[in-house]
């Protein structure tokens, strides 16, 4: 297909979207009185309720029934692929890798992104130090691994160094390493590449959180001696709790569905696979759809907790 | 981008002019520490900045300069070509350029159909009355936390078995508009709520009906947060890597450019004249989108939650 043929197709798409919906909602003003109001709010929200129930709901449901059934989904086998994923040593380390991401990216984001945050508010020239920080969220995932794997590029000892951390360690008089192959730490190393992604979305949801403390209470403290870190410890940390922990938790969630860094880095090959990942590779590349659901099913189990806590916190904050 | 050293230089504030002045200790020690802040700021800013600036500067090198050095020490021998941005977006085997237009091509409609949709739900979540209501908005509102992994093996045996789509544009579109209703919603939803009742209200008395309040009121009031979304999504769609391969199934008649990049990555590992430049030409797109609507993006994150 050509490039013009493509757009034709989108612009076809558009208009024919455009046309159907417009055709919904003036047949349906049509209709007057009480059962008119009925038949107006059932096209406002009918095609969105829909899509989900199609496109969402059923699937979620049809997935659940698929993850106790064998390989291809035949069979029903019972528990046997949640006891696959919680026993065999392969899963085993996929649930530790996912472990360990979902415990390292946050804290160390949320952190970076809340001293960034403090330092340089009120500084001149904060916007333009914010957008440094901030840009990695616009380059995508496959892009920031890219900038990443040229970072830990390795060469022989022999050769120059094209990487900045092998040039750095062979200047400091180290071997180079193999960044990427080396288990466990490449999976450190993976988990950089989120973290540098997610730390300017810290910095600006607290950002805002810092400027939003009323400023009498921060003359009133300092009118009382507060200086320095008991400024933050007594002030500051307390009134952004609340938002420290929305970005916690957001970052935990966006850090359980994480596919495209490891997939792009290493495929989930070196022991760096993690449950994201590992659902694809089971589903799309070895054809095992049953394993492939329970683990997405897992997914959604590790993701609950994370969006309740989220969400009461969030009540809290809006109650007060 | 260019720049690696920003101007953070906290503002000096000096103690105001009390009549209990803070002590010279206590002076020097503030002083100090703002110094040590100023210090800290632009150490983390540099270290935001170096991985991107050197593959930047990296696919502006000529391969074979790539590979003998680094490119920190392009300042000592400066010499720069734009053969891999050719090479990317020109015509043959290592070009880019059809999966840009896939790109741009997926991307338009999935940021239009969700916005309409939700925006329309949500008006009637809003003004609208009818029976179930706030169940089926709290339904709609906690579909987001279903992974989109959870959907996927069911949704592409429906688009091959009954809908015949897979491996088409069609495929994606669909399937991204679905994927943000839930958000999308409940985005639109908090701004919607906050539109004075009474401009409804008097719209309603001069005889006007829903369609036309929501496209002759709503619509233009809401123009900053459609922004706010559209930018969102738009980020969001351009840069998928997940639905894409899913859907499309790999086919490189309609992949986009992300999981062009992706398989590079894979299969020429060490090309990286060819990387860096299909890396950057892969963000030019959103970095732009998001540098000039930045205003809106911020608040459209601090309106709500996020799409992870």
């Amino acid at each position: 297909m050509s490039a013009a043929e493509k757009f034709g197709q989108m612009f076809f798409a558009i208009g024919l979207f455009a046309v159907v919906f417009i055709g919904i909602l003036l047949l349906a003003s049509l209709a007057k009185g009480r059962k008119g109001e009925r038949v107006q709010s059932l096209a406002f929200v009918g095609p969105a309720l829909l899509l989900l129930a199609v496109g969402l709901l059923y699937p979620a449901i049809r997935t659940v029934g698929q993850s106790f059934k064998n390989g291809d989904g035949t069979k029903f086998i019972g528990l046997d692929n949640y006891t696959n994923i919680f026993t065999s040593p392969e899963q085993l380390l996929v649930i530790r890798n996912t472990a360990v991401w979902v415990l390292l990216v946050p804290i160390f984001a949320t952190a970076i992104g809340l001293i960034y945050a403090l330092l340089v508010d009120k500084a001149r020239g904060e916007s333009f130090a914010k957008a440094l920080i901030f840009l990695p969220m616009a380059i995508s995932m496959v892009g920031a691994s890219i900038i990443w794997k040229f970072m830990y590029d390795y060469r022989p000892k022999t050769r120059p160094q094209i990487g900045l951390l092998n040039a750095i360690l062979v200047k400091l008089g180290f071997d180079p390493q193999n960044f990427i192959l080396n288990a466990p730490a490449n999976t450190v190393f993976l988990i950089v590449i989120m973290i540098w992604i997610q730390c300017g979305f810290a910095m600006v949801i607290l950002s805002a959180a810092i400027k939003a403390i009323p400023e009498d209470i921060i003359e009133a403290a300092r009118l009382d001696g507060v200086r320095g870190m008991q400024m933050f410890r007594f002030i500051t940390l307390p009134s952004i709790r609340g938002a420290v922990v929305v970005v916690l938790t957001t970052i935990g969630i966006a850090v359980l569905k994480v596919f495209d860094i490891v997939r792009t880095m290493t495929g989930g090959q070196f022991d760096t696979s993690v449950v994201a990942n590992e659902f694809y590779n089971q589903t799309f590349r070895y054809d095992n759809t049953g394993l492939g659901a329970a683990l997405a099913v897992v997914l959604f189990v590790l993701v609950i907790p994370f969006i309740v806590y989220n969400a009461r916190q969030l009540r809290r904050s809006e109650g007060r | 981008m260019s720049t690696l050293t920003p101007a953070v230089t906290p503002e000096d504030t000096p103690a105001p002019p009390t009549k209990n002045r803070p002590s010279a200790l206590a002076n020097a020690k503030s002083m100090l520490s703002s110094r040590v802040a100023t210090v800290i700021a632009i150490v983390i800013a540099v270290l935001w900045t170096i991985p991107t600036a050197g593959l930047l500067i990296t696919s502006f090198r000529k391969p074979l300069d790539i590979n003998r050095s680094g490119w920190w020490t392009v300042l000592q021998n400066p010499s720069f070509t734009l053969d891999n941005y050719r090479l990317a977006l020109g015509s043959g085997t290592s070009s880019l350029a059809d999966e840009f237009v896939n790109s741009i091509v997926i991307t338009i409609p999935a940021v239009l159909l969700p916005i309409l949709l939700a925006t329309l739900a949500a008006y009637a979540f809003a003004w609208m009355d009818f029976k179930g209501r706030n169940l089926l908005f709290v339904a709609v509102f906690t579909m987001q936390i279903v992974p989109i992994q959870v959907t996927m093996i069911p949704l592409l045996s429906l688009y091959v078995n009954t809908l015949h789509l897979n491996g088409t544009f069609w495929s994606v579109w669909l399937s991204h508009t679905i994927f943000a209703l839930p958000l999308a919603v409940f985005l639109m939803h908090n701004f919607i709520k906050e539109i004075p009742a009474e401009l409804v209200e008097a719209a309603r008395v001069d005889g006007a009906g829903h369609v036309r309040i929501f496209f002759r009121v709503m619509l233009p009031l809401l123009t900053p947060a459609l922004a706010a979304f559209g930018i969102f999504q738009f980020l969001w769609v351009w840069n998928d890597l997940l639905v894409s391969l899913v859907f499309l199934g790999g086919s490189p008649e309609f992949r986009p450019i992300t999981v062009a990049i992706s398989e590079l990555a894979g299969t020429r590992g060490s090309a990286w004249f060819l990387l860096s430049a299909g890396a950057f030409i892969a963000m030019v797109v959103p970095v732009v989108v998001f540098l000039s609507l930045q205003r809106y993006f911020v608040r459209g994150l601090l309106a709500g939650g996020l799409k992870g």
